[in-house]
């Protein structure tokens, strides 16, 4: 799809790109010591810290990727909503306040204060790392899908301004700048989701968002001994049909451009649907539905084929609230898409097909996860994986971990974490009106869900898109920084300084933290570069998965039984992590969407989360058991 | 290096062993309705489509409860611990 700057949109972008950077610049001068490049010198407010997290934890994978996947798959992506803020509560009870009196700069300290083991550095450093990258790509496959309909330059570009703009923050000024970007961002976020969510409502839902919306065509087709014969329609002749999976697609063509139809039963009559495609020839050409892409062919979708307001089939709703909004789409039908791949000939074919759903099941769990009709015993164990994976994950995440040593006590690292669960909480309930809001509004783009949130904001005027684009933009900027903070003290402060014995002063020892935060910075760009176009909040719930099987079996225990022994934690690091990962590479949807093809993966299971937290639990157990001192307890 | 001291001294917490159980306890009955949510969605699916009120469905209610209960269980856990602070950290200054 091609996007088309305005110059206001560029204006404001600019204008707030260049207050982060003015923010940073004029913190970095303040900050000379490690203690202010790790912890923001220990001195930040609850109130801000909190908001902070607010804009740490509300990244590209809440506003882009929740509300991208509910506007594709309704309910399914609150579910990502419902999951992402449970874990604050593993956070707040269980974590918080003990790490922050065990910890000076990273979870590393607090994880290792009992037991000075230079393992536990070594895996607690890498464990950051890992989880960290993990955690980064999603925010850079965000930056990528916010810049295209704002700046209208490709996915690449995104990727790599932001790569460059945060190396500059992380570079010069640490977490005290990360910290103040982050409060206003937060703050912003949430405004103008309101406002966004306002504006939804005031506008109702119309079978026809807006006067030049493409409605999507049907034609009648006759079927002789399984193919088709003949169409009802003297504008297009038969090109061909591939039966891909259980159904069939027919090729027509119309002015010497071929265009994919998807064939469906109505009433014991074949019906042709319109069908969106991108094909890849031969030699390499991508034509969107069957033209150069310059031709703008390829159009936005989404929108309610049959709108219900109390029992009653209407063609708008007028302006609604919030709660009568979920009752009309419940008792509604929304045009959804579901994306094939097949080959035709020589060419590749990617197609989103036309998928009437009814509001009973957009309103309910199962259109992503399966776990009611078509259901398998997997299915319904990734659904499992999924929850269970977001719950754990929260508080095993090393950048919001680190957020504990910027506050000055336990009371304020509990009461940032109440403000924190308030604020995140809030936003989370606007995720469902914001996706659902992109769903009826004819404004999705089948290549990326990532774009619905920005796009919706975009059709209620340039203003709203360009400031909600700007904040979302601003927000991945501090989300990254904070994860190249966490990742640059792992390498830095864990790795050189702990566990290689490397003597550094103290400004050595940020000039290091710099210098891991520029490798680490440009390595994410190349991952941003390449997991393009996979919904972001998929990629942080892998992310979630990866940092709950590493981490928090070691941080729980470590906290709750006396039996853990330092061999213990360091086993279950590594356990989690080899664990996590194998899952995920093997997994069906990392073989379509990144690896691009239609194989059968080797792992039946989407999220590892169901595998790899109890295990890396029970490597814990039985290593500490295995590894007791006579006659004491390893404290 | 390895085990250094926390980010700032701040004294003794007199009512951590309180806030740390007091935290289990409220953390195991989240986690009873955090589960339920799931056993119903894996064991009884059908059941998150019925209409609880206003013209919303389990899923909805169940959903947005678990959000809404996070926050005020946050700002119960937060008052206990506030009174409790207050009142064992006041005594054990006295000391």
């Amino acid at each position: 799809m091609i996007y088309t700057p305005s110059p206001l949109a560029i204006g404001i972008f600019a204008a707030f790109v260049l207050a982060v950077l003015g923010l940073s610049s004029f913190f970095a001068k303040k900050t000379t010591s490690a203690q202010g490049y790790y912890a923001a010198g220990g001195t930040i407010h609850w109130g801000v810290n909190g908001i902070a997290f607010a804009g740490d934890y509300l990244s590209a994978a809440s506003f882009l990727g929740i509300c991208g996947m509910i506007a594709f798959d309704g309910y399914d992506g609150f579910l990502y909503s419902i999951g992402y803020l449970a874990g604050w509560v593993v956070a707040l009870f269980l974590v918080a306040e003990p790490l922050k009196r065990y910890g000076k700069y990273t979870f590393t300290d607090a994880l290792n204060y009992k037991y000075n083991s230079k393992g536990i550095e070594l895996a607690a450093g890498i464990s950051t790392l890992i989880v960290s990258l993990c955690y980064l790509i999603p925010q850079m496959v965000g930056a990528g899908a916010l810049v295209k309909p704002l700046l209208g330059l490709e996915h690449h570009w995104g990727v790599i301004i932001v790569g460059c703009i945060v190396i500059y923050i992380v570079a010069t000024a640490g977490m005290t700048s990360t910290t103040y970007v982050q409060f206003i961002k937060g703050g912003l976020l949430i405004i103008f989701s309101t406002i966004l969510s306002a504006a939804i409502f005031v506008n109702g839902i119309n079978k026809k968002p807006y006067d030049n919306f493409r409605e999507l065509q049907t034609i009648s087709a006759t079927l002789s001994a399984g193919k088709v014969s003949s169409i009802g329609s003297s504008d297009y002749t038969l090109a061909g049909e591939v039966d891909s999976g259980d159904k069939k697609y027919v090729k027509l063509q119309r002015d010497g451009i071929f265009t994919w139809w998807s064939t469906i039963l109505v009433e014991g009559e074949t019906q042709l649907k319109e069908a969106l495609f991108i094909t890849t020839t031969e030699d390499g050409r991508e034509l969107y539905n069957g033209a150069p892409k310059e031709e703008q062919r390829f159009f936005q979708v989404g929108n309610a084929s049959k709108i219900v307001v109390d029992g009653q089939e209407v063609d708008k709703t007028g302006s609604i609230g919030p709660f009568k909004f979920l009752s009309t789409i419940k008792q509604s039908e929304i045009i959804r898409f579901t994306k094939t791949l097949f080959i035709d000939g020589k060419d590749k074919v990617v197609l989103w097909y036309q998928t009437p759903t009814s509001g009973i099941d957009i309103m309910r769990p199962g259109l992503k996860f399966k776990v009611d009709e078509g259901a398998t015993f997997l299915s319904k164990l990734n659904f499992v994986s999924l929850m269970l994976a977001l719950f754990m994950g929260t508080s095993a995440l090393p950048h919001v971990l680190i957020r504990y040593y910027t506050v000055p006590s336990s009371k304020d690292a509990r009461k940032s974490t109440i403000v924190a669960i308030s604020s995140i909480g809030f936003f989370y309930i606007l995720t469902v009106f914001m996706g659902l809001g992109a769903m009826v509004t004819g404004v999705i783009d089948l290549q990326s869900s990532n774009m619905s949130a920005p796009l919706l904001a975009k059709y209620f005027g340039v203003v709203l898109f360009s400031c909600i684009s700007a904040i979302a933009f601003a927000t991945v900027l501090g989300t990254v920084s904070g994860l190249i903070v966490a990742s640059s003290g792992a390498v830095a402060h864990d790795l050189l300084t702990n566990y290689f014995g490397v003597k550094l002063t103290d400004k050595g020892q940020v000039r290091a933290g710099k210098i891991s935060a520029v490798c680490v910075g440009l390595f994410a760009i190349f991952l941003g570069i390449i997991f393009k176009g996979i919904n972001v909040s998929f990629l942080v719930g892998l992310a979630f998965a990866v940092a709950a099987a590493a981490n928090l079996p070691a941080i729980l225990m470590m906290l709750f039984w006396k039996k853990t022994t330092a061999q213990g934690i360091i086993s279950s690091i590594f356990v989690g992590i080899v664990a996590s990962l194998g899952i995920i590479l093997f997994s069906p949807s990392i073989y379509l969407d990144l690896y691009k093809t239609t194989a059968t993966a080797p792992i039946p299971l989407d999220n590892p989360g169901i595998i790899a937290i109890p295990l890396s639990f029970i490597t814990l157990v039985v290593v500490s058991l295995l590894t007791q001192k006579k006659g004491a307890s390893s404290q | 290096m390895g085990g250094h001291g926390p980010s700032t001294d701040w004294g003794v917490d007199h009512a951590s062993d309180y806030k740390a159980k007091l935290g289990v306890y409220m953390f195991l009955v989240y986690v009873v309705i955090y589960a339920g949510f799931i056993l119903i969605n894996v064991l009884t699916p059908k059941l998150m489509g019925v209409i609880i009120f206003a013209g919303l469905n389990l899923a909805i209610i169940y959903g947005f409860g678990l959000i809404v209960l996070a926050i005020v269980m946050g700002l119960i856990y937060n008052y206990f611990c506030t009174k409790k602070e207050d009142e064992l950290n006041k005594e054990g200054a006295g000391k």
